[in-house]
């Protein structure tokens, strides 16, 4: 890199520094050759170093051998200028080019030894602790806010059908699930497939295969069609909502909507939450569906027709099992749309929180239908259903 | 002046897909000069730019920096070209997850083998040059739109390029912030002899700064005016260009 570097701005020689001692106690450094950006890699720490090793004497910095100097270069000679040093070690530069020493000119050492010292400033750890306590205690606050306000919102939006923009929650369904349907399909048919056979290898030993179907029937309609559908709807569509949302904060598009006295969660939260409550169940009827078609598939291979399956998941697995399993949906819908877009809101500045956004609403998504669910599970032990 | 120039386009020819907007210019740029492209709204001024610093690749046609041909440069030829240049992006196009001294450190990082502090302290001249010394800590969003197009400068001058390319330096800002940008830029082209190309068309800054202007026409697909901008304004023989200069300049002396 630096020999092409040197190859292409060859005007003069690379950097050089020579150090010697004076007769009259003082350390000379003499640079010499093209002090520009990419040369003076070279001997700046070794000039430092020459520097700081006579702490109690003059440095003549004798620059009569510079034939170029840049920024880069002037850099190089404020460093050495900028050490702090008693009156009588004081650190000097003699022969630079007039043209060069208009460059260095333009500098004073001592106020660049300032500001490095307050770039470098660190904040104590107990201050950093309580610093990070406020941020997780303001970021709870504006959950506990967000709640509130989209639940209030979604009261009047019951109230006032009329109110809400039909056309944008339209969109969002096709975007959350037609456009989901080949993914969501193809996981749970997968799913089917390989709960149905890896469950029928061991139960063929003891005669057993035909209550595979039960197992498959109950195990998708209760609890993976709409597990799986959710979780796969967390990372396509709550990822989505994060990220547009963030860039339309980023763009400052969320202001416009407040200056034009639009409620930023009535206009973009509810229309998404809508759009996931009316889309979920259907999906996780669609992936029920395909499930359970996958598993029967699977289970030719095992000398029992589909017939005989369906038959066998009929007398076993009813309509309570399909509810159970469903009355999950519009829960785990509100969860993955609210998380995505309350992310999206939270989105701080640049691009890189964009991505921060998204990713949060994916894991804070995946966490929460899980816990969700366990919910469920346990009222479902309790009520007996 | 002796002409000595540093940046050669010959005819280029540029455009989108199909639709030639530039047709066979022919231009240079000398060493040392402030030199100003202006023109309507739409007439390829900001394309010309980018052509000229090897974004876009032109229909035909030739950029020579230095002598050497940014269109065809490839791999290292291409990134030494590149390293000659800097450019100052419309809004800055400053990386918003970088404090302001890390977005100037960076090509340094990339480029040099300086350690951190002295990475940190060229960094800080840089800053130190556009007056922005005491931010280097901040975030590019904690700053104005005038502090970030300085600090866009900054960053464009890390490497100590001997061209800086500047895509309307004053639009949208007031007018005070934009005669300080002007200041800034005539400063930096007398102390460190660095060629200017600017896009724009603020008239007050184009009589502040320029040395040279081209005038682009969108009908014309080209040149239609090369000089002095005042001279142009006084004494041009096209109506298009008096038109352009007077009628902007009816509203500036307002």
């Amino acid at each position: 890199m630096t020999s092409t570097a040197a190859a292409v701005d060859a005007a003069g020689p690379a950097a050089t520094l020579a150090v010697s001692d004076a007769a009259d106690g003082s350390r000379l450094l003499r640079l010499a050759g093209r002090l520009d950006t990419y040369s003076i890699a070279a001997v700046w720490s070794q000039a430092r170093a020459a520097v700081a090793q006579v702490p109690d004497r003059r440095v003549v910095i004798d620059a009569s051998g510079v034939d170029y100097c840049d920024g880069g270069g002037v850099a190089l000679l404020l460093d050495l200028l900028r050490q702090e040093r008693p009156a009588q070690a004081a650190v000097s530069v003699r022969a630079l080019k007039p043209e060069f020493k208009t460059l260095l000119d333009q500098f004073d050492p001592a106020t660049l030894r300032a500001s490095a010292e307050e770039h470098a400033a660190r904040l104590p750890a107990v201050a950093e602790i309580g610093r990070e306590a406020v941020t997780v205690a303001r970021d709870i606050v504006t959950q506990i806010a967000f709640i509130g306000e989209t639940s209030s919102a979604l009261w009047y939006a019951i109230r006032h059908p009329q109110h809400v923009r039909w056309k944008d929650v339209w969109y969002t369904c096709e975007q959350v699930g037609v456009n989901a349907l080949p993914i969501v399909g193809l996981i749970s048919f997968l799913i089917g497939i390989i709960i149905a056979f890896q469950s029928a290898v061991p139960m063929q030993q003891y005669g057993a295969e035909i209550f595979v179907a039960d197992l498959v029937g109950l195990s998708i309609l209760r609890e993976l069609g709409p597990l799986m559908t959710a979780i796969l709807l967390a990372g396509r569509s709550g990822a989505a909502f994060a990220a547009e949302i963030g860039t339309m904060k980023v763009n400052e598009e969320l202001n416009a909507l407040t200056t034009m006295g639009l409620d930023p969660v009535r206009f973009l939260v509810i229309t998404r939450i809508l759009a996931a409550v009316l889309m979920v169940p259907l999906l996780t009827l669609f992936a029920n569906m395909l499930g359970i078609l996958g598993g029967a598939l699977t289970m030719i291979s095992f000398n029992i027709p589909v017939l005989s399956f369906l038959r066998e998941i009929d007398s076993l697995v009813d309509i309570k099992d399909l509810a159970a399993g469903m009355a999950k949906t519009p829960v785990f819908a509100i969860l993955i749309a609210g998380v995505g877009c309350l992310r999206g809101l939270q989105t701080g500045t640049g691009a890189s929180a964009v991505g921060i956004s998204a990713t949060r609403a994916v894991v804070s998504g995946i966490i929460l239908l899980v816990v969700v669910d366990g919910i469920y599970a346990f009222i479902y032990y309790l009520l007996d259903i | 002046m002796a002409a000595d120039p540093i940046i050669r386009v010959e005819s280029l020819s540029a455009g989108y897909d199909d639709k030639v907007l530039l047709r066979d210019i022919n231009f240079t740029v000398n060493r040392g000069e402030v030199f100003v492209i202006l023109g309507g709204s739409g007439c390829g001024k900001s394309t010309l730019l980018k052509h000229m610093i090897g974004l876009y690749q032109p229909f035909s046609g030739k950029v020579l920096i230095d002598g050497e041909d940014i269109v065809t440069a490839e791999g290292e030829a291409r990134k030494a070209i590149l390293r000659r240049i800097g450019v100052m992006y419309q809004s800055g196009a400053l990386f918003g997850s970088m404090t302001l001294i890390e977005n100037v450190r960076l090509p340094l990082e990339e480029y040099t083998a300086l350690d951190d502090e002295a990475m940190d302290l060229l960094a800080l001249t840089k800053l130190k040059l556009v007056g922005l010394d005491g931010f280097s800590g901040h975030m590019p969003a904690e700053l104005s739109g005038g502090m970030q197009k300085r600090a866009a400068i900054a960053r464009a001058m890390a490497l100590d390029p001997s061209i800086l390319f500047l895509d309307e330096p004053s639009a949208g800002l007031d007018p005070i912030t934009s005669a300080t940008l002007d200041e800034l830029i005539l400063r930096l082209a007398k102390n460190l002899h660095i060629t200017f190309v600017i896009v724009t068309h603020e008239l007050a800054s184009i009589y502040a700064v320029a040395d040279r202007i081209i005038m682009l026409d969108k009908r014309k697909q080209g040149i239609i005016a090369e000089g002095d901008p005042k001279r142009l304004r006084d004494e041009s023989d096209d109506p298009l260009v008096r038109q352009f200069f007077r009628r902007e300049a009816e509203v500036a002396t307002v």
